[in-house]
């Protein structure tokens, strides 16, 4: 077949991926399929995100949601500072994440020490709280949930500790 | 069936599409015609909330027709143990087994017991959770067995009499199937039976959200091991869960019932107040579970540290007890009534997400405090001022904090994919601005809470003073620019175990030991990090089998198929050359296969079982379950159960018609919430005559907050709509595109009419049974927004597992707009 006639700039079409520095294996953060994806990265900005072409599970592939990956992690629309509603407020406020963090321990704490139950009526030994609960995450890694369950049970004694397992 | 995988599970649909291209025949059962069907060889359409009617439907085939694989049924499952007799069937009890009490709406299950010798461990069912209900059933390990099948309560009999009414003729009543559909699909699956051939049934929510969902799943199970499928490659019941690492949520559980490996939580109403109480009520003699105290001392262990000594049993009083169900639905119950005053949400959103959406933003007013933690502001942060029912800022108390957290790409860390597959994902870029990680976030709320406590005396703060707490790297690394980030490869160590003594990571589970010399986070992960830079769950080695064992690491001990010893017969060998998996090698006496063998390595097919031994020695070298009591497959589950020995058809709590089957209408089991603001509409409600099912689309995801926050995905799935078909249309005056009002005994929703014949109406006695069809991505918040599905569903709870009904209720339709 000859040559067909290109314009230059068809010639010097390239993928954006080309311009990586990085690329690093990731994990699709939908469904739990598990795409394998690979993630580009150009100066320490993600530039784009793709199927994992080595994937026993994907092969490269990824449908609509997965192949959004990218504007999902990099989009204006992100929070990225805490925000802070006081009681009957009618606005958000910005915080520093220090000041939060602090906050919300106190306010585990007094909600804690206030409900926090020994024994039963009956007197047998209960050691929890139900005036806390905690839902989240069936999109977070298995660390994460690891430690919420040891902080909140094994640490706090809170009972209702849930997920989107259980909905 | 119950599952729309080519929409919702899009890139693992490849792979039945591949099997198509081989010859496979894919047969999709589903209330829509959907993107699945379409791909299917076989659409049969089934009335939501009909399921077990039609699963049951398949058992009495094979059973009526003698189509069982029969050496995979005398040898592999339970069909031969005997039941006592004191059982009485749901058949000849108006739809109601023995020892059900009505007062308190449970059963108490000592009536399905094997006959035999008096039982070595209470049999409860209430005592036993629907997750754990696998290992933890006390059920004998030895059961009087009648391998004739000829002893009228052996559980061969009382299967087949239990399902001999659900006839291809009563499936066409119940399921709205036409008959030769329905027996279309029963030959095909009986016909792919056998040494040389599987079939393997997948599911997803479409189950599991109904009120007997677990009851659904074991229809299935009893359907696979009686034409010899499970444990063989091409077979089993595939769960097509739908997040990232919903397993990992519930491996390592964020569950309120379990602790880590799905050991059943301590709680009051079990007795469980001491370690020695709860080993005696939750251990059994037979099978893999007796190792449970090991399993249970190494984690009081992990979490306790020095602090975990034999003489305060391992810190085990500071575990909270369970005093009764403290599940998602009834806590957000609580919570409406303002018994519950702090809400911790990661990446979740029940203000539109959870059922009866209305009830769970009304719940979050009750709070003092909230905290979000998400990548965008979701509905459940934004309640105060911008839920749709429009409350004044001012009259709201509750003080609300949203944290910024960090995606995949911006942390290390493990998922749990849907086939117990451990992947590791890798840091690539900081999160933004004052974004972290969860795990950033919980463990340094961890520091700040232990610094509070620190000079605490009193005993219900000992637990928190004592918790290991230490994931800090050695060095910070300086490729990032958050220095104090917690590193997720630390806590996989501790997940993995290691022995206390050294330090050592331990090899797999069968190194715990139950003296406290080994700590282990979560048993059924030992393996994943065996040795010092050998994380297993980041291994990427695709290999050009079709196994691929050398990709990740998958629980337990890298086993990618369960019970694959089934994959053999009952001497050993492949049931045939194309359907060849894990075998016994003769000549080296070793299980081997192209998977790492779910058996004891070096225990031969002929080996007698050691009745004096504990465990699995109890079993025969042909009991391939080893997590039962006795080594089999359960056709019938003689513990573990709360709602019935035996898969039966009820209605759903909402129906718009009577049990044809059984006098009683609904699960006698299940939990409603009788409250004003959550009533359920009885069975043939006039008001509410049509069903209503909830589902999701490709483009979209759940709640919608990592979607319709994303341009590309908001462009192309943008609206809420409900799927209705052209006949109701046609009765009701409305076209497609038309404003719809859609409105349950709970709430009214507004949205645009889909008409299409996706949509089919079911005959029923000569009328017609109507269903519509509901996405539930839209909410108040994102590019995109609209009206919320879950504003229509009631709260109620499936007995084993807690899960709300939303795939089958009722509802009325209107023309035109809610104001």
């Amino acid at each position: 077949m000859s040559q067909q006639p290109m314009s230059r700039e068809s010639i010097e079409k390239k993928p954006r991926t080309r311009d990586a520095d990085t690329v690093v294996a990731s994990v699709c953060p939908y469904c739990a399929v598990g795409c394998s994806q690979l993630v580009y990265v150009k100066d320490r900005r993600i530039i784009d995100v793709e199927g994992n072409p080595e994937s026993p599970i994907n092969e490269g592939t990824l449908c609509p949601k997965g192949a959004a990956t990218y504007r999902y992690l990099v989009n204006p629309n992100r929070v990225t500072s805490v925000r802070y509603r006081a009681p009957y407020s009618d606005h958000w406020e910005e915080r520093p994440l220090d000041w939060a963090m602090d906050r919300i321990a106190q306010r585990i704490k007094e909600t804690r020490d206030a409900s926090f139950v020994e024994r039963t009526p009956d007197g047998k030994l209960a050691n929890q709280t139900t005036a806390i609960a905690t839902l989240g995450g069936a999109t977070m890694d298995i660390e994460e949930n690891y430690l919420i369950k040891k902080l909140f049970s094994g640490g706090l004694g809170v009972v209702s500790i849930e997920n989107q397992a259980r909905i | 069936m119950g599952s729309n995988m080519a929409e919702n599970h899009p890139v693992g649909f490849r792979w039945p599409m591949k099997a198509r291209e081989r010859g496979a025949t894919i047969i999709h059962v589903d209330p829509r015609f959907s993107r699945t069907s379409a791909a299917a060889n076989l659409y049969v359409p089934i009335r939501s909330g009909s399921d077990i009617a039609f699963l049951g439907g398949l058992i009495n085939y094979v059973l009526s027709r003698d189509l069982w694989f029969h050496e995979y049924v005398l040898a592999y499952t339970n069909a031969s143990s005997i039941i006592n007799d004191r059982y009485i069937d749901a058949e000849d009890n108006g739809g109601v087994f023995s020892g059900y009490d009505p007062r308190s709406g449970t059963y108490d299950n000592a009536s399905w017991a094997y006959a035999g010798p008096p039982q070595e461990a209470k049999e409860d069912a209430s005592a036993h959770s629907g997750h754990a209900m696998e290992g933890t059933s006390p059920a004998k390990h030895r059961p009087t067995r009648d391998e004739t099948l000829q002893h009228p309560r052996c559980v061969f009999q009382i299967v087949k009499r239990h399902y001999a009414r659900y006839t291809p003729e009563m499936v066409e009543e119940v399921c709205g199937t036409p008959k030769e559909l329905f027996l279309q699909v029963a030959d095909v699956l009986a016909k792919n039976s056998g040494r040389e051939r599987t079939s393997a049934i997948c599911y997803a929510v479409g189950w599991t959200q109904q009120s007997y969902g677990a009851q659904i799943i074991r229809a299935a199970g009893i359907l696979q091991l009686l034409l010899g499928n499970m444990g063989r490659p091409g077979g089993g019941i595939m769960a097509l869960r739908g997040h990232a690492s919903i397993q990992g949520s519930t491996d390592v559980p964020t569950l309120f019932d379990l602790l880590p490996g799905y050991l059943p939580h301590p709680s009051v109403i079990k007795g469980d107040d001491t370690l020695e109480k709860y080993m005696r009520e939750s251990a059994v003699r037979g099978g893999y579970w007796s190792n449970l105290p090991k399993f249970m001392v190494s984690l009081l262990k992990a979490w306790y540290g020095d602090a975990a000594t034999k003489d305060n049993e391992y810190g085990y009083e500071w575990i909270p007890k369970l005093t009764g169900d403290h599940s998602h639905v009834t806590t957000s119950a609580a919570m409406a009534d303002g018994n519950v005053k702090g809400f911790i949400v990661f990446g979740q959103n029940p203000a539109n997400g959870s059922p009866n959406a209305g009830l769970q933003r009304r719940a979050l007013t009750q709070l003092d405090w909230l905290v979000a933690v998400d990548l965008y502001e979701t509905e459940t942060a934004a309640f105060w001022y911008a839920a749709p029912e429009g409350w004044k800022p001012a009259d709201i108390k509750t003080e609300v904090f949203l944290l910024p957290t960090a995606g995949p790409a911006e942390k290390d860390g493990t998922f749990t994919n849907t086939q117990r597959l451990l992947q590791f994902h890798d840091k690539a870029v900081d999160p933004p601005g004052d974004a972290r990680s969860d795990l950033w976030l919980v463990y340094h709320l961890g520091l700040r809470l232990k610094a509070l406590y620190r000079d605490s005396t009193r005993p219900q703060d000992q637990g928190l003073r004592h918790l290991t707490w230490d994931y800090l790297p050695e060095r910070t690394d300086p490729r990032w620019r958050i220095e104090d980030e917690p590193s997720a490869e630390a806590v996989l160590k501790e997940i993995n175990g290691y022995t206390v003594a050294d330090r050592k990571l331990v090899a797999d589970f069968a190194a715990l030991k139950d003296d406290g010399s080994t700590a282990c986070g979560v048993w059924i992960y030992s393996g994943v990090y065996p040795e010092e830079d050998k994380n297993m769950a980041r291994r990427r080695v695709k290999g050009d089998g079709w196994v691929s064992p050398e990709w990740g690491f998958s629980w337990p001990g890298n086993r990618r198929m369960l019970y694959n010893r089934a994959s053999a017969d009952p001497q050993g060998n492949p049931w045939s050359e194309r359907k060849k998996y894990v075998w016994w090698d003769a000549a080296q006496r070793k299980w081997t296969g192209f998977d790492r063998p779910d058996f004891p390595e070096t225990k031969a097919p002929d080996t007698a079982p050691n009745s004096d031994g504990a465990g699995v020695d109890l079993h025969s070298g042909s009991d391939p379950f080893t997590l039962k009591a006795d080594g089999r497959g359960w056709l019938f589950a003689p513990s573990g159960l709360k709602d019935g020995p035996l898969p039966t058809h009820y209605e759903p709590l909402e129906s718009p018609l009577r049990n044809a089957l059984y006098p009683r209408q609904d699960s006698p089991v299940a939990k409603r919430f009788p409250r004003n603001d959550n009533p359920i509409s009885p069975p043939g409600d006039p008001q509410y005559p049509y069903i209503v099912t909830t589902y999701r689309v490709t483009e979209q995801y759940t709640s919608g907050v990592m979607s319709r926050w994303v341009g590309w995905l908001s462009e192309l799935m943008p609206e809420m709509f409900a799927e209705i078909s052209p006949e109701l249309a046609a009765e009701k005056g409305i076209a497609n595109m038309d404003w719809i009002v859609v409105a349950t005994a709970r709430s009214q929703i507004e949205c645009r009419a889909l008409v299409t014949g996706r949509m089919r109406p079911f005959r029923h006695n000569g009328g017609m049974i109507h269903e519509i069809g509901l996405p539930y991505h839209w909410g108040y918040k994102g590019l995109v927004t609209g009206a919320m599905a879950n504003d229509l569903v009631p709260l109620s709870e499936e007995p084993n597992v807690y899960i709300q009904e939303d795939k089958a209720f009722t509802c009325n339709i209107r023309k035109g707009r809610l104001r």
